[in-house]
C-alpha cells in the first residue's frame, strides 16, 4: 500500500470509546433446516455455521478442531455436498437444507456408514468422526455423480468406489488417531465391498 | 488386592467375553456424535460464557504493562483475568511452567489473559484488544548449540542419566567392525483432534471441572495446588476426550483459566484452547541429538553399544529419555548411554506417545540397519543373531517373555521378506524406486496401582465406577469385557463409568499402563464382589460359578438380579503390586515392516505397506487393539516423513502452529496396514496377564520406514523426517 493511500484510508481522528449499547454487534435473522427441522435464529453475524449449530442449535455432534479448515471435524451437508461449516458464517445458509452427524442416525437408529465404521473400528477417540461420517457418505454420492478427483486417471470416464479415490477424497478430514485403514474398510463395505 | 505372586487360573482365562474381538460399547455414542466431550456439556449446568485465552507474543522476558480498557469496555465482556488479578496461583507438580505467565514470561503463547464474554464472537474480538506491552530477554532456542553447556539430568523413573556395564571404550576400540553417526529427530507435536477444553462452575467455594483430561487423580490434585485451594474441593469430570498422546496428562491452562473466569465473572465459563495456540501453549515431544556407537565381530555378534541422547526443555524440565530402550534392547557384553539436558526457552517439553523409546528407537533401529549392512548381514538376521533373554545389564534378572524373534521371523515370513535384494536401490517399478525395512519395537511394561467400585443392582446390572479414562483407547470396552467376564453376564448386562474424581482412583491412560492397570483393579473389585454376592447367597464359595447371569452352586441356580433383590451390592478394591516387576523385565515387542516407494525424479515418498507384528501379554479386546497399533503405526509414519515443529531460532516458538503448517498423516499418506498379536499371555503382570500396545505400536515405525527409503534409494537419510529435499540431490540422474 502506498504512502498516500495510507492517509486517504484513515482520515479519522475520533476513537470512539466503545459505548456497550450503541457498540451492540449487528445481528441477522436466519432461516434454515437442520436435519428435518426449520430453525429461524437471530444471530451475530460473526457466528460460523459451526457454532450456530454446536452453541445455538445445541447440536454438538459437528466437532471443532481447529475452526481454521484445516482439520474436517466440522463437516456437515449442506443441499447435498459436504462443506466444513467453521468456514461458513451461518448468515449465508438462508434456506438451506443442512445434514448433521445427528441427522444421519442416533444410537438404535445409525445410518449403514455410522453402523459401519462401529463394525470395522473406524475411530478410536471418536472426534473427527462425525466429520469422517459425513465426508464418507457425501464421498460416496459424489462418486455416484460422477465428480471426478485428483486421482481419477480417465476424467471423461465414471469414477469408481477405489481405495486410492476414497484416501484421496477422504484427506481432508485428518484422524490423528490413526483410523484411516479402517475407515476406508467401512466406506468400501458400505459401497457394496468393492474396492 | 496385591498382586505379589504371578497369576494362576483364574475367571478370566474363561475367555468368554476377554480376548474376543469386540465393537466399542460407546460406539453408536460416538459414531452418532451424542458422546459428549468437554466444551459440548450444555446439560450440565446453565448460563455458560465464554472464555478467549491471549497468549503471550515473546518467548522470555517480562510483561511491561497490559492495557485492558479496550477490552474491558468491549461488547459482551464480563471479566479479564490476568496474573496481575488472579491473585497467587501455585504451580502444579507436573506443569514446568505456570500456567497463567505474567509479569514474567517463560515461553511463547504462555497464557497471559483470558477474556470472558457473552458469546464466543465477544470473547474473541474483545480479546483482540487486550494491549500488551513486553520487555523481551535474551533466550536459548537452539539445541544443536547448547551441547556444551548441557547437564546430567537427575534420574528420572528410577532410571540414572547414564549407565555402563562392562568396558565400552576398550570393546568399541579393539572391535573389528564399527559405527559411529549421529541422529536428530525434531519437536513433535501431539495434535490431537479435540482441543484441550475445559467448563468450569463455582458452588461456593467447591469447583467443578469438566474437562478433558488423561489423569484425574494427578489433575485433581495439581488444580487444587494451582488455585491454592484444598483438594477436596475439586470436582473433575472427564468422561469422554477426543485425543490425548500425553498432551492430556497434566492440567493445562484451559482448565486454570476457566476457573478463574468462572470466579471473576461470578458464572459458569467455558475455554478451549484455540487451535493456533495449542502447539506454543501446550506440551510437545522435544528434539532430540544421538550419538549411536556400535562394535561387532565379524561374525556379527555386537560387543559394544553405546547410545548417546541431548535434549532440552524449559528450566526445571526434564529430558527425552531417548537412550531407555537401548539399555535392554540388544546382548552386548560392553554398554554406555547418557543423557544430557540443556535448557531451552522453548515450550514445556513432556511426554508424547511412547516418551523415550519413540525417538530412541528412530535413531537406533537405523543404526542397527547400517550395522547389519556393513556386516553383510540381513537386517533381521542381525537383530535375531543379538538377541538377549536376560536383562543385559543385570543378567541375573530375565525377561518375564520376550518373543522379539518370534515378531521378526513372522513378519518376515509374511511381508515375503526372503525375496528381497540385499543390495540398495535395485527395484524399479515404473518411475518408482522401491525398498522395504525393518525395524524392531520395544516398549517396557508398567503396572499403576488403579481402584474400581463395582455396583449389583436390583435389576441385574453391573456398574462399575472408576476414574480410568478413555482416550481413544477402548477403557470403556475392556472394562466392560472384564465385569462381564468376571461376573458371567453379557456385555449388555454392565455399564461402565469412567472419568470422574468421585470415582476410585485408577491408573489412569499414560504409559501403555491403562489396559491392563485398569482392567486389574476392575478385576479386584469384581472379586470383592463375587464374595459378597456368595456371602448373600450363603453359597459355598469353594464351588461356585457364575454364568449367564447366574450364580450357580451344589445344584441350585439363582439369577444376580435376586441376589440384589434387598438392594445393591456394593464392592470397592484396588489392585496394587509386589516386587515381580522388579524381579521379571516386563516389556512389550514388536516388529515392523515397510515397503516404501520414492519417486526417481522427485523424491515423493510413498508408504506401499506396513506390517507390525506384535507380542504384547494377553491381548484384551483385538479388535481396539489392532486399531491402537494402526494408529501408532499412522503416528510413526508421521514422525518418518513430515512431522516437524520448525524452530524459529530468533525469536522462540514453533513457527508451524496450526494443523495447517504442522503437517500429520492423512488418508492418502496411510495403505491398508496389517497387524499380528503373538498369542501370548504374562503371568508376572496382574491376573488380567495382560501388557500394553497402545504405545508399542509406534516404536520403531519411522525407522522401518527410513530403512524402506534407503532400501529403494541407497541414499541414508539420519536427520528425520525423511522428506523430499534430503533425497532429491543425491537420486540418480532421470534419463
Amino acid at each position: 500500500m502506498s504512502v498516500a493511500a495510507v492517509s486517504v484510508a484513515s482520515p479519522s481522528t475520533v476513537v470512539a470509546v466503545p459505548n456497550k449499547a450503541a457498540a451492540r454487534p449487528p445481528t441477522a435473522r436466519v432461516a434454515f433446516n437442520v436435519n428435518g427441522t426449520a430453525h429461524d435464529l437471530e444471530l451475530d453475524t460473526r457466528t460460523t455455521l459451526l457454532d450456530a449449530l454446536r452453541e445455538h442449535l445445541r447440536l454438538t455432534g459437528t466437532k471443532k478442531g481447529c475452526d481454521h479448515g484445516q482439520c474436517g471435524a466440522c463437516t456437515v451437508i449442506v443441499d447435498g455436498r459436504r462443506i466444513n461449516s467453521c468456514l461458513s458464517l451461518a448468515v449465508m445458509h438462508d434456506g438451506d437444507m443442512i445434514t448433521t452427524i445427528e441427522g444421519l442416525g442416533l444410537p438404535g437408529n445409525l445410518h449403514p456408514m455410522q453402523q459401519a465404521f462401529v463394525v470395522h473400528d473406524g475411530y478410536q477417540c471418536g472426534y473427527c468422526t462425525p466429520g469422517q461420517i459425513c465426508s464418507a457418505v457425501a464421498v460416496l454420492d459424489e462418486i455416484k455423480a460422477g465428480i471426478p478427483s485428483h486421482v481419477t486417471a480417465d476424467l471423461t470416464g465414471a469414477p469408481t468406489v477405489t481405495r486410492p479415490e476414497l484416501r484421496e477424497r477422504m484427506s481432508g478430514n485428518i484422524c490423528r488417531c490413526g483410523a484411516y485403514s479402517n475407515i476406508v474398510d467401512a466406506i468400501v463395505d458400505v459401497a457394496g465391498g468393492k474396492a | 488386592m496385591k498382586f505379589d505372586t504371578p497369576a494362576t487360573d483364574n475367571p478370566i482365562d474363561q475367555l468368554k467375553i476377554i480376548g474376543k474381538p469386540t465393537d466399542r460399547v460407546d460406539g453408536p455414542l460416538k459414531t452418532s456424535g451424542t458422546a459428549p466431550y468437554a466444551y459440548e456439556r450444555h446439560d450440565v449446568v446453565p448460563n455458560q460464557a465464554y472464555g478467549y485465552v491471549v497468549g503471550s507474543a515473546i518467548a522470555k522476558g517480562q510483561i511491561a504493562s497490559m492495557d485492558l480498557k479496550e477490552a474491558k469496555a468491549a461488547p459482551g465482556v464480563l471479566a479479564v483475568v490476568t496474573a496481575a488479578s488472579a491473585g497467587m496461583l501455585g504451580k502444579g507438580d507436573f506443569n514446568t511452567a505456570k500456567l497463567l505467565g505474567g509479569p514474567e514470561i517463560q515461553h511463547y503463547h504462555q497464557a497471559v489473559a483470558l477474556v470472558v464474554a457473552e458469546s464466543f464472537e465477544q470473547a474473541r474480538s474483545a480479546a483482540a484488544l487486550v494491549r500488551v506491552q513486553y520487555t523481551r530477554s535474551k533466550g536459548n532456542f537452539d539445541l544443536a548449540k547448547s551441547l556444551d553447556g548441557a547437564i546430567k539430568p537427575p534420574a528420572s523413573f528410577g532410571a540414572e542419566a547414564d549407565s555402563r556395564f562392562g568396558d565400552f571404550d576398550a570393546a568399541f576400540a579393539s572391535a573389528p567392525v564399527k559405527l559411529d553417526a549421529r541422529y536428530t529427530t525434531p519437536d513433535h507435536s501431539h495434535a490431537m483432534m479435540e482441543p484441550h477444553a475445559s467448563i468450569a462452575s463455582w458452588d461456593g467455594d467447591k469447583l467443578t471441572l469438566w474437562t478433558s483430561n488423561q489423569m484425574i487423580a494427578w489433575s485433581v490434585g495439581d488444580v487444587a495446588k494451582t488455585l491454592g485451594i484444598p483438594k477436596e474441593k475439586v470436582r473433575l469430570v472427564s468422561p469422554y476426550i477426543g485425543g490425548g498422546f500425553g498432551g492430556k496428562l497434566f492440567v493445562r491452562s484451559d482448565a486454570i483459566l476457566a476457573a478463574l473466569g468462572a470466579k471473576a465473572a461470578g458464572r459458569p465459563v467455558k475455554v478451549a484452547l484455540q487451535r493456533p495456540l495449542i502447539i506454543n501453549n501446550t506440551t510437545h515431544r522435544p528434539a532430540t541429538i544421538q550419538r549411536i556407537r556400535l562394535g561387532a565381530t565379524t561374525d556379527g555378534k555386537l560387543t559394544a553399544i553405546g547410545h548417546e541422547s541431548w535434549s532440552g526443555d524449559l528450566k526445571g524440565g526434564g529430558p527425552e529419555t531417548a537412550v531407555g530402550q537401548t539399555r535392554l534392547l540388544y546382548a552386548a557384553p560392553n554398554r554406555m548411554t547418557a543423557m544430557r539436558l540443556a535448557v531451552l526457552d522453548l515450550p514445556e517439553g513432556n511426554a508424547m506417545r511412547a516418551p523415550g523409546e519413540a525417538p530412541g528407537l528412530m535413531a537406533l533401529e537405523i543404526a542397527i540397519d547400517e550395522m547389519a549392512e556393513k556386516l553383510g548381514i540381513d537386517p533381521v538376521a542381525f537383530r535375531i543373531l543379538n538377541d538377549t533373554q536376560v536383562d543385559p545389564e543385570k543378567p541375573e534378572r530375565p525377561f518375564s517373555q520376550r518373543r522379539l524373534n518370534e515378531c521378526l521371523t513372522m513378519g518376515a515370513e509374511k511381508f515375503g521378506w526372503k525375496d528381497r535384494s540385499p543390495k540398495p536401490g535395485l527395484t524399479r517399478d515404473g518411475r518408482w524406486l522401491v525398498g522395504t525395512g525393518v525395524a524392531a519395537a520395544f516398549r517396557n511394561n508398567i503396572n499403576e496401582k488403579s481402584a474400581a467400585r463395582v455396583r449389583l443392582d436390583r435389576n441385574g446390572m453391573v456398574i462399575v465406577e472408576t476414574d480410568m479414562t478413555d482416550i481413544g483407547t477402548g477403557s470403556y470396552t475392556i472394562i466392560a469385557q472384564t465385569a462381564a467376564e468376571m461376573l458371567g453376564v453379557p456385555l449388555t448386562q454392565v455399564e461402565v463409568r469412567l472419568g470422574d474424581s468421585l470415582f476410585p482412583v485408577s491408573a489412569g491412560s499414560g504409559g501403555q499402563w491403562g489396559a491392563n492397570s485398569s482392567t486389574a483393579g476392575v478385576y479386584a473389585a469384581c472379586m470383592k464382589l463375587r464374595t459378597a454376592i456368595i456371602d448373600k447367597l450363603r453359597f459355598d464359595p469353594a464351588d461356585a460359578v457364575f454364568d449367564k447371569g447366574k450364580v450357580r452352586s451344589r445344584g441350585k441356580s439363582i439369577a444376580l438380579a435376586k441376589a440384589a433383590a434387598s438392594g445393591e451390592i456394593v464392592a470397592e478394591d484396588l489392585m496394587e503390586y509386589g516386587d515381580l516387576g522388579q524381579k521379571f523385565q516386563q516389556s512389550t515387542f514388536g516388529a515392523h515392516f515397510v515397503e516404501a516407494a520414492v519417486d526417481a525424479a522427485t523424491g515423493e515418498i510413498r508408504i506401499r505397506r506396513m506390517l507390525a507384528v506384535c507380542a504384547a501379554g494377553r491381548i484384551l479386546n483385538p479388535k481396539a487393539a489392532r486399531s491402537q497399533v494402526i494408529g501408532a503405526m499412522t503416528m510413526g509414519a508421521g514422525a518418518a516423513l513430515m512431522e516437524e515443529l520448525a524452530v524459529d531460532k530468533r525469536f522462540g516458538f514453533f513457527v508451524n502452529h496450526d494443523l495447517a503448517g504442522y503437517e500429520v498423516p492423512v488418508h492418502a499418506d496411510i495403505p491398508s496396514q496389517e497387524v499380528i498379536f503373538l498369542d501370548e499371555v504374562d503371568p508376572t503382570t496382574s491376573p488380567m496377564k495382560a501388557k500394553g500396545v497402545g504405545e508399542l505400536g509406534i516404536c520403531g515405525v519411522a525407522a522401518a520406514v527410513a530403512n524402506a527409503v534407503y532400501h529403494a534409494t541407497g541414499i541414508r537419510v539420519r536427520n528425520y523426517p525423511v522428506t523430499l529435499d534430503k533425497l532429491i540431490d543425491k537420486l540418480p540422474d532421470v534419463a
